[in-house]
């Protein structure tokens, strides 16, 4: 092939790189190796993390369990190996799948239109955020302080430099909700939108009717925002929203360190134009039949330039995929008693932890996670007693929860386990 | 003459909602080992939701016949050739996929003890010294989560930097044959566009950019190989230009692979650059998504790295979650750690030399389809192909052929089809990028089917601006889809 092209050495072909640019020596990275030992080095990377530990993490990171059907179809190479439909006629199977993962969205979230997916909820967050800014031409934002707090860091990166005011509205020490008359206080005419998380980073649900009849009689928006999406089975919709971002990780993807997961983003219908990232539309084919393509385009990047919705391309559609095969594994049933037994693990290990003495810091109503304090010490000493019995415990909290811990049961967590837990506080 | 497929049966399927009866299900949950609790009473009655409306139900064979059969209505690398210029659609390696599947890795959880996280810790350290290796640069942050989000956190980095030495200033410059992306990462970071032009070369006119340089540019963002797939042979001396002004040079790596182990950017004079694990690291695209976009910067950038930073100290690994002048957190946790699980691999798997080998693969391939079919298509520009080669209609428009029915008709043959009318600089572009996976025979035919195309045009047009034929979905109506947006399955009315 090389010769056909007139060169006689490789060379040839990168003679035309100006010689200041060009690498005149081999790259100083280890001679390749085989497939035994690339599964060896990741094995040995493997056994050096938690593994035969129960956990008891969530903090916007959660274990629940995976169906076997759902990686059987993700790992097709059709669904694994194919690249963004922009070409309808060849990518009708891509296109079908987010055509209905935007519906199920819409059905989980209360909302009447979700995109095609974000990378993240904490990444769908600011651009929410971003959303409501052009649709009410306002610019301060308030931001509930029971947000994820490193959803709120990213917040703060990707708006620092808009110079918006952002203010934080407290939540209320004894129920851990937000607090509707600090809310009432910082509502104004210049208000875009309130950010507020149900449930929130503290496991607890938010009164989200009572919250939106505030925001919207300042003309501002709702943004809802979750990250333990099993809390949809069972927990009342954020219909009142006005848009809805959230993170699907929980839908059969494992933790794996925080990512890849899969970011959502749900509106009103009238909002439709203003929303970020890929949709996937329905339409017909030249004799007539039903097919599907990527529609609205003309928000993103790709043709709008310096003038789109937002500059997002690549978007999280083989995770979005798990997700909506898993919503569909589970189905309307399924995803009622998921979350039902999440309810009850979570009521047991608040059980036995009582037992203890240890005491939950908010009244509020949780789902699955929930802030406790142990009787004696601090959340430090007792997940430090915890790993001895294999067990990774709570997430520590700082600043006035100090000494406290956020707790996470799932379905996954046996009793045993639980009751294992419990004998380190 | 079609050679490389011919039809074959695929399942008619509806929509699941259509396929949901009610009662039907497929999950399996365990009796419960604890008490049962009503929802009602545990969360208040107020906030339990009735129903999922519609939701699906379904039995589990339901689920692998009605996924499977939407799969078979894909096109796939693991099909053939997918020559999507600045796509870089390579081979995803089946071992990457095992790997990430590892329970002590993908059951890693972001905030188990640092001390039971020492092997997903020392993934992200290993990988980011093999990417500042491969890139020249000092430094490199695996948060991002795509190209673009690498994108803006590589600006927002550079107007840290800047807003540090007193000013933010006002304008990015961003060449015509930018992708979509740079200009609207730009705009996000809070910057004006300005559009530099390309000469008759299909390179940044340097004139222009030298008038366009002034005390308000913040950065340059090119693309090198620029989206046409020629070097910028400019470079070092568009770097001294910003260097002199006070401006930074951003380099979208969209089209590294045509220079891993043959070039650095930091050799070069580039400040900051993204990667795409997805493109050049060869983690699957999985129709749309996850993929990772680290950014490699020089050493006077680092102090503005996003968090969390991995440290080693010994042999002992860290994340640092606070450091002054950082622009914070780009993305919660630590990016799209799976993916980059699965780009060590690659790296590991080829080595220094086999990444070397790798780019002259995709360089000659390139250059091969190339010299296969420019006696046929327009090459707008003569200079070197590298790693993808950009041609245009401008022949077939003469039998009222476009880019794009040219493109389906591909289809037809057996071949996605190129990237269609990109980059903008080009009317009626067609951009193909073969990449290092393709053999010799693929790539022949892929040049037969584009010679074969271009006798079609001229003998049967219509043949060509009809196409595809072949395919269970005739051309679709995206205009329609447009103007009457649905989004959703709706239930009948009757429900």
């Amino acid at each position: 092939m090389l010769r056909s092209l007139g060169h006689s050495a490789p060379e040839g072909l990168f003679a035309h790189l100006p010689p200041e640019s060009r690498l005149n020596r081999p790259l100083d990275i280890p001679d390749g190796i085989s497939e035994y030992e690339i599964i060896d080095y990741f094995k040995a990377r493997a056994a050096e993390g938690a593994v035969d530990y129960a956990s008891f993490l969530g903090a916007g990171s959660y274990r629940h369990f995976r169906p076997v059907v759902v990686d059987s179809l993700v790992t097709r190479g059709e669904f694994l190996t194919s690249y963004t439909p922009y070409q309808a006629e060849i990518s009708q199977g891509v296109l079908t799948a987010i055509f209905e993962f935007q519906t199920m969205v819409a059905q989980l979230t209360g909302m009447d239109v979700a995109n095609a997916s974000m990378y993240d909820g904490s990444t769908a967050t600011p651009e929410a955020a971003m959303m409501a800014m052009r649709i009410t031409r306002r610019d301060k934002l308030l931001v509930a302080g029971s947000l994820h707090p490193e959803y709120n860091e990213v917040l703060d990166t990707y708006l620092k430099h808009l110079e918006a005011p952002r203010q934080q509205v407290k939540y209320d020490r004894e129920s851990g909700q937000l607090d509707l008359a600090d809310l009432e206080s910082q509502l104004d005419d210049q208000t875009a939108a309130l950010i507020v998380q149900s449930p929130n980073f503290f496991g607890i649900i938010e009164q989200i009717d009572e919250i939106a009849e505030r925001v919207h009689r300042h003309g501002a928006l709702l943004i809802v925002m979750f990250t333990e999406s099993v809390a949809m089975g069972i927990v009342k919709p954020p219909t009142a929203a006005d848009i809805v971002a959230g993170e699907l990780q929980s839908f059969a993807h494992p933790p794996s360190f925080g990512g890849p997961s899969c970011g959502v983003l749900a509106a009103k219908g009238k909002f439709i134009r203003q929303m970020p990232g890929r949709l996937a539309g329905e339409t017909v084919d030249a004799d007539g039949r039903r097919a599907f393509c990527l529609t609205l385009s003309t928000r993103e990047q790709y043709i709008r330039r310096a003038k789109a919705t937002s500059n997002i391309c690549t978007n999280q559609a083989l995770v979005a995929l798990m997700g909506t095969i898993y919503m569909t594994v589970f189905g309307k049933a399924g995803l009622r008693e998921l979350a039902e037994q999440n309810i009850a693990k979570a009521r047991y290990l608040e059980s036995v932890l009582r037992d203890k003495g240890a005491k939950l810091e908010f009244t509020g109503p949780y789902f699955n996670e929930f802030v406790v304090r142990p009787m004696q010490g601090a959340a430090a000493d007792v997940n430090k007693r915890a790993l001895a019995k294999n067990v990774v415990g709570g997430f520590e909290l700082s600043g006035p929860l100090e000494g406290a811990m956020l707790v996470c049961a799932t379905e996954m967590n046996r009793r045993e386990e639980m009751d294992r837990f419990a004998e380190a506080f | 003459m079609i050679k490389k497929v011919r039809p074959h049966q695929t399942q008619n399927e509806p929509l699941i909602f259509e396929r949901s009866s009610p009662g039907k299900f497929g999950y399996q949950l365990p009796e419960l080992d604890v008490p049962v609790v009503d929802p009602q009473t545990a969360l208040g009655a107020a906030n339990v939701r009735t129903e999922i409306p519609h939701f699906p139900e379904v039995s589990e064979v339901d689920v692998i016949r009605h996924y499977t059969r939407l799969s078979t209505w894909n096109y796939a690398i693991d099909l053939g050739l997918y020559p999507l210029g600045s796509c870089t659609m390579k081979y995803n390696p089946r071992v990457n996929e095992f790997v990430a599947r590892l329970d002590g890795i993908a059951w890693a959880h972001p905030y188990q003890p640092q001390q039971l996280a020492q092997g997903a810790l020392r993934i992200q350290h290993d990988l980011e010294m093999y990417l500042a290796e491969i890139t020249g640069m000092d430094a490199v942050t695996l948060q991002p989560a795509a190209g673009a989000h690498g994108e803006l956190t590589g600006i927002l980095m550079i107007r840290a930097y800047l807003e540090a030495q007193g000013d933010a200033r006002k304008t990015v410059l961003i060449p015509d044959s930018a992708h979509g992306t740079n200009p609207a990462t730009a705009a996000m970071a809070g910057y004006e566009v300005k559009e530099i032009p390309s000469n008759a070369r299909g390179l940044i006119d340097f004139a222009a950019l030298e008038a366009a340089v002034d005390d308000s540019t913040a950065a340059l963002m090119m693309t090198n190989p620029n989206t046409v797939g020629i070097f910028e042979e400019d470079i070092a001396k568009v770097a001294e230009l910003l260097h002199s002004r006070g401006a930074q040079l951003y380099m979208d790596g969209a089209n590294m692979n045509a220079l891993v182990g043959w070039a650095r950017p930091g050799d070069f004079g580039v400040d900051v650059m993204h990667l795409n694990l997805h493109k050049t690291f060869s983690t699957p695209h999985g129709g749309g998504g996850p993929g990772a976009g680290p950014v490699a910067v020089k050493e006077h950038l680092t102090p503005h790295l996003p968090l969390p930073r991995v440290v080693k100290d010994g042999e002992t690994y860290t994340a640092i979650t606070q450091a002054a002048g950082s622009i914070g957190r780009v993305r919660a946790f630590y990016g799209n750690f799976g993916v980059l699980v699965r780009a060590l691999a690659y790296t590991l798997a080829h080595g220094g030399n086999g990444l070397k080998n790798a780019t002259l693969d995709a360089v000659l391939n390139a250059n091969y389809i190339r010299k296969g079919i420019e006696d046929l298509y327009h090459l707008p520009y003569e200079s070197p192909a590298m790693h993808e080669v950009v041609f245009s209609d401008q022949r077939q428009t003469k039998q009222g052929i476009k880019t794009g029915d040219i493109a389906k008709r591909l289809i037809d043959y057996g071949f996605h089809p190129y990237t269609v009318s990109f980059p903008l600089i080009v009317h009626g572009a067609l951009m193909i990028e073969p990449t290092e996976t393709e053999s010799r025979q693929e790539l022949d035919l892929f040049i037969d089917a584009m010679r074969s195309i271009a006798a079609e045009a001229e003998a049967d047009p219509e043949l060509v601006r009809g196409a595809p034929h072949s395919t269970r979905t005739s051309r679709v109506n995206e205009t329609q889809a447009a103007r009457n947006p649905i989004v959703k399955w709706e239930p009948p009315a009757s429900q």
